[in-house]
């Protein structure tokens, strides 16, 4: 008997037992996660490197011109070789830069024939606002187009100024942006106004005089308008004076405009403090900036802020709607065929495909709502639509009713876990069911609802299709929250990190300068889910705390 | 609306015999023909659906006393509880047949205000349901729905209550700590003190000790021998000691069936009914 005991268990019994099918849910297990991590570590591994400043190389080409650029990534290919015979070649991406000399930024180059590989000291990668970047050699520095400084002592010179340029420029971007822009919309509304009063005002009158005292104003506005504007073209001339002259590897020449530089740096001689600095300047850019040339360059800060505002719009939105509704649902709808229809219904809702809701959406929300909110309330502004076209909020309305199904079975599966007892109790204290429902069971189930909110915001902010066609756009000329009246712009169009990498990635005419900010994007749309899921678990610990053990006033 | 609060009406058995009291002897010490009838049920018959699950049932609870509700499991026993709160109209299917009168009112017409009859008619449960409140909102529950938010009156009430469910000395520092941190004696006891809170007539007991613990189950029937001088006490028991020491009267179900009403010492010591002796004396069930 104890011999028996001791025994191993052959493979037939293992097998008899079902080891074999509890390896295989823990194989599946693994293989989710390892799916996951990969995931997750290829667009970590993608998107962190982006910023790092890579080395300058250079490269005697066969034909003797230099080449000066970041090596992006080099494969091995087949080729015909001079026999006929197919034989293996190297080849390197690499970003020359320089794209209003070159006419492109990126270049294939071929190993074979490549002579005195180097990465220049003094080479210099220069940021633009425009054209992307610039890589080459400081000659000289310049003020009214007359050299001051060559070589090193340029680079010293222009390092000196270029805080003082970006200063300058920063300044007249505020004054076209702010002063100038109130001007305008100051305009804009006077001339809403005169087309309002001929469009309502019957009395001629009382019309004409009010229509002359806002032309007036316009024409008031207009010449503080051309005041501004000529103080800033001031500005921007003085910006002009001083330049910088670089050579390019192949040995032509570029005037380059302080005004038109970011930043320029030496990545082949910055210590790593040094690097880590530019890291994190660029990081910080890339956050709180807005996108410069076709989203390839600068930050994404309108896409996170409208990433985030749109969940929170579609958060408010979703969670009163599916809570009511289950509510209804499981407490007093009665029981019976049709409540079990609608169940299914709901569910089946959920496997709809999201551009369905996307249409919908367009010809409900912003067609007809919309439609018939302008014609009531801004009939002046028409044909201009001002709610009849995709916005902010019916976008959040769209994602709204894609992800209701979710907050529905979550309610309704809290509420149907709250004991038994507890509703008897409060019943048989003389409660009403209403009472019992807002007192006991609502309190009870809120931890449940916030599982299903916390499930739709995760799709909803995850969802692209829906939005294409409800108001994202790829370049939003002012964020829903600003500093003009009423400070929340829920009818205008944003960006979105979804469909920014949706744009950047595949719509973009620069592919090759693209690619990083598509890992990059990726990354931090995963951050602002995280984030905001992590916020909302924080929240719902918190109420589960309060209504278990904590206290009570 | 029809309240309650009528006048009692006292009735003896000797005015109205029933089947189920007939043989009460009129020597019998404290019996049921002398009290007063406070509840008085009248041929119930109770659906499950198409399952009928209470059959004819008669009898008269009386005021002020400790009435026991003894039965194998399924016997109707608690079922026939619940109605007397209408608990059961929760439960879909339930057809009620028979009246029911409380203070002379039947409970089952068209015009009685439900909630107005729970609050007179309140109920403890076999398993402790604190809400996961603190337990000073437990004990006020009853009082905040009823639209009373007056702190002092508040505060007197859960005093008194808990005095009267002899939990005050073992809370009054932990008031607002979470019902749920105290122990399942003290939760039941909570429970009592939280149906005393809105001051019943009735106080219906569905197995109130089943999940306690002997000192606990002692506790709790020690408050039950208190609370009878305010209230009457229909308790339903599966523990027979439990329905000799704490009732004043017991009835025996079988089946659906009442088989013997009667003061709890002639119950344990005398039973009328072969089956009511089979079943204390452990024969059955």
């Amino acid at each position: 008997m104890k011999a028996e005991l001791n025994k191993d268990p052959d493979l037939k019994a293992l097998f008899h037992r079902g080891e074999h099918l509890i390896w295989i849910t823990g194989a599946a297990l693994s293989l989710s996660l390892l799916m996951i991590t990969g995931l997750i570590l290829l667009v970590i591994s993608r998107g962190m490197g982006f910023f790092w400043p890579s080395p300058l190389t250079q490269v005697t080409g066969a034909d003797g011109k230099d080449i000066a650029g970041v090596v992006m990534s080099s494969e091995k290919f087949r080729k015909q070789g001079a026999d006929g015979k197919m034989v293996s070649g190297e080849r390197s991406n690499i970003k020359v830069g320089n794209r209003d000399l070159y006419g492109l930024d990126f270049r294939w180059v071929e190993h074979e024939g490549l002579t005195n590989w180097c990465t220049p000291k003094d080479a210099i990668q220069i940021e633009r606002w425009e054209y992307g970047d610039f890589i080459g050699f400081i000659k000289s520095f310049n003020q009214s187009d007359a050299p001051v400084a060559e070589g090193t002592v340029a680079w010293e010179r222009f390092k000196k100024e270029l805080p003082i340029a970006l200063k300058l420029h920063r300044k007249i971007a505020e004054m076209e942006r702010d002063e100038i822009g109130a001007i305008n919309n100051d305009i804009r509304a006077a001339e809403l106004k005169i087309k309002k009063i001929q469009f309502a005002e019957k009395d001629a009158v009382k019309r004409d005089s009010q229509v002359a005292q806002l032309q007036a104003q316009i024409a008031k506005d207009k010449v503080e308008f051309e005041e501004v504007r000529v103080k800033v073209a001031k500005l921007a001339e003085s910006a002009r004076t001083n330049s910088i002259t670089m050579l390019s590897s192949d040995g032509r020449e570029k005037t380059i405009l302080m005004d038109q530089i970011v930043r320029a740096y030496q990545p082949n001689s910055m210590s790593f403090l040094q690097k880590a600095g530019h890291y994190i300047e660029k990081l910080t850019e890339f956050i709180t900036d807005e996108p410069r040339e076709a989203n390839t360059e600068g930050g994404i800060w309108p896409a996170i802020f409208g990433t985030v505002m749109m969940t929170l719009i579609l958060s408010a939105l979703v969670a009163p709607l599916g809570v009511v509704a289950a509510f209804y649902l499981r407490e007093y709808a009665k029981q019976g065929p049709i409540v079990r229809a609608v169940r299914i219904a709901i569910n089946n809702l959920a496997g709809v495909p999201s551009i369905v809701f996307g249409v919908f959406g367009l010809g409900f929300f912003i067609y007809t709502i919309g439609g018939t909110l302008d014609s009531i309330f801004y009939p002046e502004r028409l044909p201009t639509p001002t709610f009849g076209t995709g916005g902010i909020l019916w976008a959040s309305f769209t994602l709204a009713l894609l992800t209701v199904p979710v907050v529905i079975v979550a309610t309704e599966e809290s509420i149907a876990a709250v004991p038994r007892g507890m509703r008897e109790g409060s019943l048989a204290l003389g409660a009403s069911k209403f009472q019992t429902v807002c007192r006991i069971i609502f309190p009870a189930a809120v931890p449940g609802m916030l599982t299903g909110l916390i499930l739709a915001m995760a799709r909803g902010a995850g969802e692209v299709a829906p939005l294409m066609i409800t108001g994202v756009v790829k370049l939003a000329p002012a964020l829903p929250v600003d500093a003009t009246a009423p400070f929340v712009h829920l009818e205008r169009k944003f960006m979105h990190l979804g469909f920014h990498i949706y744009d950047v990635g595949f719509q973009s005419p620069n592919i090759e300068a693209a690619k990083p900010m598509v890992y990059t994007t990726t990354l931090l749309l995963l951050i602002v889910v995280v984030l905001l899921n992590v916020a909302a678990i924080q929240l719902r610990d918190k109420i589960r705390k309060k209504y278990q053990t904590g206290a009570f006033a | 609306m029809t309240t309650l609060e009528t006048q009692a009406t006292p009735m003896t058995q000797k005015s109205t015999p029933t089947e189920m009291t007939h043989a009460v002897p009129a020597q019998a010490m404290g019996g049921l023909h002398t009290e007063t009838t406070l509840i008085e049920v009248k041929d119930c018959n109770l659906f499950y659906g198409s399952k009928q699950a209470l059959f004819d049932i008669s009898m008269n609870i009386p005021a002020k006393r400790v009435t026991a509700f003894i039965g194998p499991s399924g016997c109707g026993k608690s079922t026939l509880l619940r109605c007397i709160n209408r608990m059961n109209d929760l439960i879909e299917g339930v057809r009620i047949e028979g009246s029911m009168n409380i203070n002379g009112i039947n409970i089952y017409d068209r015009r009685t205000d439900v909630i107005e009859l729970r609050k007179r008619v309140g109920m403890v449960f076999q398993k402790s349901n604190p809400f996961p409140k603190s337990i000073y909102e437990n004990i006020c529950y009853g009082l905040r729905i009823a639209g009373v938010n007056d702190k002092k009156v508040l505060d007197e009430v859960v005093e008194r209550s808990l005095k009267g469910a002899a939990l005050w000395e073992e809370v009054k520092d932990r008031l607002h700590d979470s019902a749920l941190g105290l122990s399942g004696g003290q939760q039941q006891r909570l429970c009592i003190a939280r149906a005393v809170a809105v001051e019943p007539e009735v106080i219906l007991m569905d197995e109130p000790c089943s999940a306690l613990d002997p000192i606990a189950t002692a506790k709790v029937e020690e408050l039950i021998h208190e609370l009878k001088k305010q209230f009457t006490i229909v308790i339903v028991t599966h523990n027979m000691q439990q329905a000799g020491r704490c009732s004043d009267y017991t009835a025996f179900f079988y089946l659906g069936k009442l088989i013997e009403f009667d003061a709890t010492e002639r119950i344990f010591t005398n039973p009328k009914e072969k089956q009511t002796e089979d079943y204390i004396t452990g024969r059955f069930g």
